[in-house]
């Protein structure tokens, strides 16, 4: 099912949780709503499935005006952060009542029940209470829930963000392919950027109530319509600086100054906002277009193979992020060398120029 | 490996628990069984009686009377007060300013003492000048709960109802208030009825707080006294002689001491009993 936002704002009192969206998701694609808390991820799957109405704007099905249709009649689904389950019924009943509130005869419902459980690998637990499980559990039995009631929309707010790390990675494998073979569209709200990479799909970024950018997810990743959508998307956060842009350099400072990419150099001289991902600023010359600047070290991190750094470069705080191991020494003064044909550039009003 | 070390000072550190349960519990306690084997006389002198003041007891048509009335009474306002504050607890706000509102005047008849709700409700329900009474009287009704047995067990069931839902409301809605909602939301995307969201989601979250909600009042009501005693003084009759005003009645009207122990004993014992009971049905599935 095809789903689409045309012009929707929600106010809440007197703010504005989300500004004019338009947004359309492709049938059965696997969506991907990326943002910081309170960017309003929640808010715009709570419109989806119809939990609120728009103050403006219609939400559409399948070219179908569903606006203010009732919740319950959209077949939708949706998953939480918190495992919500019915407390006193077995996994096998948690599983089945959507099916039951569609009242569907009881052998088509263990049928149903039993495939969902063996694809969510819930077999052994079936006769078991949602309290007797571990949170991969109660989570597998509430996806199991959405998946079984083969909604057209499916909607999974942050669903991974309770598990621990290994049942994270183990699901976030799982679930696009779970939800792919049901051709139901999906929308995934997440906060982290590595896990929309991971999940692939179509990426939209938010940030405080706007759409600011969608796409194929690599596509947003590597071609940023603007700092904000660069800014979502990058962890740990992207770089930024003022140059100046004179013939074909960018001037950093009075020392530090590099050519412009070929496809920028017909932009307008004046003043820009340059933005680069932590690992494209080294400790060590990785690429032939390198500019080494000099800074110093405010905080370093290692992690295992790699080599966080936040240095101070002038007035720039930025953060490098570097393969191997580098013992920095806080306060010291380092090298670095930025990639200069990984930066992007942004004009005055924080857009991407592209030539 | 490790060598026992014995430090005799930890006594010291005990001592002040041990001497309080002592005094406050365990030599009380003793005394009532000192108490409940003898017959008493003046100058303290004791005679050893054995079981006599129990066998008496459990025989004593007097004893069955006030059990069975107790029972009823207990019986009867747990089938009130619990369905009665749920309910009020799920048409409560969850959210607004009238949260604060609607919980302060809930708690305010638990701050009553209870004394005074019984001087108050006897004065309210007077049928010659109290306002429930006349009210009563006025409908066409004939109440006079000095006089009708019926009246008199209204009156004190009224009485509690209004004096003790408000502790099952505000444990009701505690527990309601720790329902996450997206429970709803799910419930509402499910297409769940109101009863469905009522007997599958909050009924089962609540379930640990409406346990204690029983066994409070269970116990509570089991052991009242204050209010009836000054609301109808266990009359007309002894039509609302409840246990405990019974036993005051034996320990203090007729000083029989030895029975009135056995009695407290017995009465002890009934409501170990029965308040665990209440625990393993309500708890039975939670083992599972």
């Amino acid at each position: 099912m095809s789903v689409e936002l045309r012009n929707v704002t929600k106010l809440s009192g007197l703010d504005t949780h989300i500004h004019e969206t338009n947004l359309k998701f492709e049938e059965g694609g696997f969506n991907i709503l990326l943002g910081t808390t309170l960017s309003g991820k929640t808010t715009l799957l709570r419109l989806m499935a119809g939990l609120e109405k728009p103050s403006q704007g219609e939400v559409w099905f399948n070219g179908q005006n569903v606006t203010g249709m009732a919740v319950q009649k959209r077949n939708v689904s949706m998953v939480y952060q918190q495992f919500i389950n019915y407390p006193n019924m077995t996994v096998y009943e948690n599983i089945a009542s959507p099916l039951r509130v569609l009242r569907m005869p009881a052998k088509i419902i263990k049928e149903k029940v039993g495939q969902v459980a063996d694809l969510m690998k819930l077999t052994p637990m079936l006769d078991r209470m949602p309290n007797e499980l571990s949170g991969g559990q109660q989570q597998r039995t509430a996806l199991a829930r959405a998946l079984v009631k083969q909604a057209d929309l499916v909607l999974l707010d942050e669903p991974l963000a309770n598990l621990d790390y290994k049942l994270r990675e183990e699901l976030r494998e799982e679930l696009p392919k779970l939800f792919a073979d049901t051709g139901a569209t999906v929308v995934y709200a997440t906060t982290e950027p590595v896990e929309a990479m991971l999940l692939g799909g179509y990426t939209a970024t938010l940030n405080e109530g706007r759409v600011t950018q969608y796409g194929h997810t690599a596509d947003v990743y590597h071609t940023p319509a603007n700092l904000v959508s660069a800014e979502v998307f990058s962890d740990p956060p992207i770089n930024t600086a003022r140059v100046e842009k004179k013939g074909d350099r960018f001037l950093l400072s009075d020392t530090v100054n590099w050519q412009v990419t070929p496809s920028l150099r017909h932009i307008p001289d004046g003043p820009y906002t340059i933005g680069f991902r932590p690992h494209h600023i080294n400790l060590n010359p990785i690429a032939d277009t390198t500019v080494k600047v000099e800074g110093r070290v405010l905080i370093t991190e290692i992690s295992g193979s790699e080599s966080v750094a936040h240095i101070k470069v002038g007035d720039n705080s930025w953060v490098s992020l570097s393969h191997g191991i580098h013992q920095l020494e806080v306060g010291n003064t380092v090298e670095l060398f930025i990639q200069t044909d990984r930066c992007f550039c942004f004009d005055h009003q924080l857009q991407r120029v592209t030539n | 490996m490790s060598e026992k070390t014995t430090n005799q000072k930890a006594w010291l550190l005990v001592a002040p628990v041990v001497i309080l349960v002592a005094f406050n519990a365990l030599i009380p306690l003793m005394t009532v069984v000192n108490y409940s084997v003898q017959e008493t006389f003046g100058d303290n002198v004791f005679f050893w009686e054995g079981m006599k003041w129990f066998e008496d007891v459990l025989h004593s048509e007097r004893f069955h009377a006030s059990l069975l009335r107790q029972l009823s009474f207990t019986g009867i306002i747990l089938a009130i007060e619990v369905p009665l504050g749920v309910a009020i607890a799920l048409t409560m706000p969850k959210k607004g300013p009238w949260v604060s509102v609607c919980l302060v005047l809930m708690a305010l008849p638990l701050l009553i003492p209870w004394n005074v709700v019984g001087a108050m409700w006897n004065i309210f329900a007077l049928p010659d000048i109290g306002l429930l009474g006349k009210m009563i009287n006025g409908l066409g009704i004939d109440y006079n709960f000095t006089q009708q047995p019926m009246a008199a067990w209204f009156t004190t069931i009224l009485m509690d109802v209004w004096h003790w839902t408000s502790l099952v409301v505000l444990l009701a809605y505690a527990g309601l208030c720790s329902i996450p909602d997206a429970y709803y939301q799910a419930a509402r995307i499910d297409g769940a009825s109101r009863w469905a969201v009522f007997r599958f989601i909050q009924l089962p979250k609540m379930k640990r707080v409406l346990t204690i909600a029983v066994l409070l009042r269970f116990m509570d009501s089991f052991m009242i006294y204050t209010e009836p005693f000054v609301l109808t003084g266990g009359g007309p009759g002894n039509t609302t002689t409840f246990l405990s005003i019974d036993l005051v009645k034996i320990a203090l009207g007729q000083f029989d001491l030895g029975p009135a122990a056995a009695m407290s004993l017995i009465y002890f014992l009934i409501i170990l009993l029965l308040s665990w009971i209440f625990y393993t049905l309500m708890m039975r599935n939670e083992e599972q």
